[in-house]
């Protein structure tokens, strides 16, 4: 399955053979790709299967290790640092770059302001930002602050933005993540409206639908290689899923070892609101792993968060072994045996500048002291523990734990969590951005935890590890529960329907597949 | 290779930072050598005991300032805070010596009650910061104006001095010795040993570093982020009221002029001894060395003729811009020494 569409058209943008490691790791293989004038060009993948490094490279914001890439028919080297954008590459991110405090036209005209001897033309530039805000339909006020707009409306400004500086190719990093149906809506009528003015348009998306519906081409990656690049006519949703994941799964993930049906309940949570979280229930036994599928936004984290008082909760009971509870800081729902481990773990799980002891030992210091004092002798065994029990390959302790590849970083994270002791772990995204062979460590580690009586809330967005370790999965979408799976009912199509949210409705409206 | 449980302890760790360690030290040890070269008397039994009395007000503020610091906050009202203390304190004193007379209880009420301002004006600085939601620059930025002026207010603009009997008792905490060492050396020495054992080990001290090396993987990591930010904010307080208490029996009166600038010299000597601005590596260590470091400049300027005692704070500048500059380029001075 070759290249089925735009042979008419040369190729505005192409990669040829590309690859890209960062340091000694591969992550891209020898990558062709082309997109011609008013295609829309989908790049789908697993998580780090090396879609947000394509479009770096395609961007100028990485350079490639090997491989060129030819723009309008010439051989270039793509400036870095985003100077791509005056070439007319222009790259929307996922975190949408805009500064909150500028208005509208401020925002789309930011870096090539127009001027009058040195003063900016300011009724200038709002008419062209309300002109070019018109021709898009968007109606949003030219003077309005960016940090007033809706997250839709600030991902109008971005395209507005894209348009006034004469996008040849537009690049965008999900760009329906944050919106809402509705909303997705709009955006679709937007790029249609690119494409037909002959924009190239290359987004990544993990919604199979809205591939189905957009894409002309879709291009599959996975573990950094190309699968395929095919027309949107051969493809249906079953036909990309089997190849994103293609691997053979049996020897990833270990084996399921069902929990009792009578294991005691550790954890009940019963309609659980808070800021972008909306009656959540469910129920977690012991020994039992219940997976959190959903895409990214979803209220996943911000469930795991509202457990563990991290976030305010604003309605719904919690309640831990039978006894409601009702956390505000972490160091009550760690006391309680329930730990959470989270999915940042450069800004907010590590301190990366220290070595690795005083990281191991930060959540539970008290358990390492005598008399008021710290006793290091009491740490430094914890450390040789916890590298022991967790295969922590670092090159002394002393190494600062910026400088561990991600894996060992992880698995610090998770022996500084087990020193906690926890009955109850919540992992948020345990294996985002490490390599395969570390991810089963991790997944063997996860399920020998639940074979020991532990209770697991597996949070990820990969959805082959959900599907791989979970007993139960809960679907989420939008803040509020989308469905409960289980047994043989979890599968990424089931899954992703409700993710999705092609399938809506809690257990009642629940149709097997 | 994994880590091994005999690896993991100091001596991995101790040679790298050595060096960073001990380079405020060879600089205060160079500054001794050229002090002796230009004038002898500079190591003299009475220069010597001068210098580290002098320091030690600085010293003790600059130890709290060392928490404050590591934990990724300032403060910048301890000059005035001292002097606002130093103020109160007189007053309450010659109130009671017109109520009650003079005794020793004068001076252990003065002191007791320069403790409690001490605490509670750290506190409100903490609360601030860390409830408030405002930057710690611009709290104490306040608190500084604030306490400058209620004390130049209390003296009337001019000077509050202590009534002269209650100074003859106050007197020897100053200058008196014990063991040939005056008694504000070992006030500032039990400062400094008390600070290093709070700084590394106890939670306490490992609590500061994280918050101020990343407040959010704190947060994380169920350290009470607030309560320990706070209490950084009291215990400089706490130290500010104890420098204050030293201070006092040397001129016996507080004025508006009182502990200005000692906020910044706090913070020099913090940043000469090591400790990062931006937090997350504190060491009590270097900041009772670069206490030492800006006593002893002044000291030589004082002693010789070749450069102006008025360019004191030039070379002070100077020595703390050389210092940061060293401690960054550490690494890069360490490559190009190798090559040599």
């Amino acid at each position: 399955m070759a290249n089925a569409a735009g042979e008419t058209a040369p190729a505005i943008l192409a990669a040829n053979r590309i690859s890209k490691s960062f340091g000694e790791i591969p992550v891209l293989f020898s990558i062709d790709f082309d997109i011609h004038p008013g295609e829309v060009h989908a790049i789908i993948g697993e998580n780090g299967a090396g879609k947000s490094t394509l479009i770096k490279i395609l961007s100028g914001l990485e350079q490639p290790t090997s491989g060129t890439i030819t723009y309008d028919g010439q051989t270039v080297t793509l400036p870095p640092n985003g100077e791509a954008e005056a070439m007319g590459i222009v790259v929307i991110h996922q975190e949408l770059l805009l500064a909150e405090h500028l208005t509208v036209a401020d925002s789309i005209f930011l870096g090539r302001e127009l001027t009058r001897n040195g003063f900016l033309r300011l009724r200038e530039m709002r008419e062209q930002a309300a002109k070019i805000l018109d021709t898009l339909h968007v109606h949003v006020d030219p003077d309005a602050r960016i940090n007033t707009l809706s997250v839709a409306d600030k991902q109008m400004v971005e395209i507005a933005k894209a348009i006034s500086r004469d996008a040849r190719v537009l690049i965008m990093d999900e760009p329906t993540a944050v919106l809402s149906v509705a909303e997705t809506e709009t955006f679709f009528a937007q790029i249609r409206r690119l494409s037909a003015k002959g924009v190239a348009v290359i987004f990544i998306s993990h919604k199979l639908d809205e591939i189905m519906e957009l894409a002309d081409r879709v291009t599959v990656l996975r573990d950094g290689q190309l699968i395929a690049t095919v027309g949107n006519q051969d493809l249906t949703p079953d036909s990309i899923a089997q190849m994103m994941v293609g691997r053979e799964l049996s020897n990833l993930y270990p084996p399921k070892h069902e929990p009792d049906v009578d294991a005691p309940l550790l954890l009940s949570v019963t309609n659980l609101s808070a800021p972008g979280l909306k009656e959540i229930s469910f129920e977690l036994r012991r020994g039992e792993i219940l997976g959190f599928a959903g895409l990214i936004g979803s209220g996943r984290t911000a469930a795991a968060e509202a457990i563990v008082g991290l976030i305010h909760r604003t309605g719904g009971a919690v309640e831990l072994r039978g006894a409601p509870v009702n956390f505000t800081e972490v160091s009550q729902s760690v006391a309680a045996g329930l730990a959470y481990m989270t999915k940042d773990r450069k800004g907010k799980g590590l301190l990366l500048n220290v070595g690795l002891q005083p990281n191991l030992t930060l959540l539970t210091l008290a358990k390492h002291m005598r008399s008021g004092f710290l006793d290091g002798k009491s740490e430094v065994k914890a450390l040789d523990r916890a590298v022991r029990r967790f295969d922590i390959r670092a090159r002394d302790a002393s190494v600062r734990v910026g400088q561990l590849s991600g894996g060992n970083q992880q698995k610090l994270m998770l022996g500084k969590m087990m020193e906690s002791e926890p009955e109850i772990i919540i992992m948020d995204e345990p294996t985002r951005g490490i390599d395969v062979g570390t991810k089963q460590q991790i997944y063997h580690i996860i399920a020998a935890l639940a074979a020991e009586g532990k209770a697991i809330i597996l949070i990820s967005s990969e959805m082959q590890e959900v599907i791989g370790l979970s007993h139960r999965v809960l679907v989420m979408r939008e803040g509020r529960m989308a469905g409960v799976l289980e047994g043989a009912e979890i599968g990424e199509a089931q899954i992703m329907r409700y993710a999705a949210g092609i399938k809506q409705g809690g257990d009642d409206e629940r149709i097997s597949a | 290779m994994s880590v091994s449980a005999h690896e993991t302890g100091k001596p991995g760790r101790s040679f790298r930072i050595d060096l960073k360690t001990a380079g405020p030290l060879v600089a205060l040890i160079a500054l001794c050598i050229i002090g002796y070269s230009l004038n002898p008397a500079f190591l003299s039994e009475g220069n010597i005991a001068n210098i580290l009395t002098r320091s030690a007000f600085i010293g003790i503020i600059a130890v709290g300032a060392t928490f404050v610091i590591t934990a990724g906050g300032i403060d910048l009202s301890v000059g005035s805070m001292a002097a606002f203390i130093a103020g109160v304190m007189i007053i309450i004193m010659n109130s009671a010596v017109e109520a009650f007379g003079v005794s020793i209880w004068t001076v252990l009420l003065g002191c007791g009650s320069s403790l409690i301002l001490g605490i509670g004006a750290g506190f409100i600085n903490g609360f601030l910061t860390t409830k408030g939601k405002i930057e710690a620059f611009i709290v104490t930025l306040g608190t500084m104006g604030i306490y400058r002026s209620l004390v130049t207010y209390f003296a009337d603009g001019g000077t509050l001095s202590l009534n002269s009997s209650a100074r003859e008792i106050y007197r020897p905490i100053y200058y008196d010795s014990i063991l040939r060492i005056p008694i504000p050396v070992w006030v500032f020495i039990a400062v400094a040993i008390i600070g290093w054992v709070l700084m590394n080990r106890t939670a306490f001290g490992r609590y500061c570093m994280a918050i101020g090396s990343n407040e959010h993987v704190a947060r994380y990591s169920a350290i009470k982020v607030d309560r320990v930010k706070t209490a950084t904010y009291i215990l400089q307080g706490l130290c500010v009221s104890l420098a204050t208490i030293i201070y006092v029996p040397r001129l016996g009166s507080a004025s508006s002029a009182t502990g200005v600038l000692w906020e910044l010299e706090a913070i020099a000597a913090v940043i000469i001894g090591g400790t990062m601005l931006k937090g997350g590596f504190g060491r009590v260590g270097g900041t009772v060395i670069g206490a030492l470091i800006l006593t002893a400049i002044g000291n030589i300027l004082n002693l010789t003729e070749i450069i102006s005692n008025y360019l004191n704070g030039a070379v002070q500048g100077v020595i703390i811009i050389a210092a940061v500059y060293l401690q960054r380029g550490s690494l890069r001075a360490g490559k190009r020494k190798a090559a040599e």
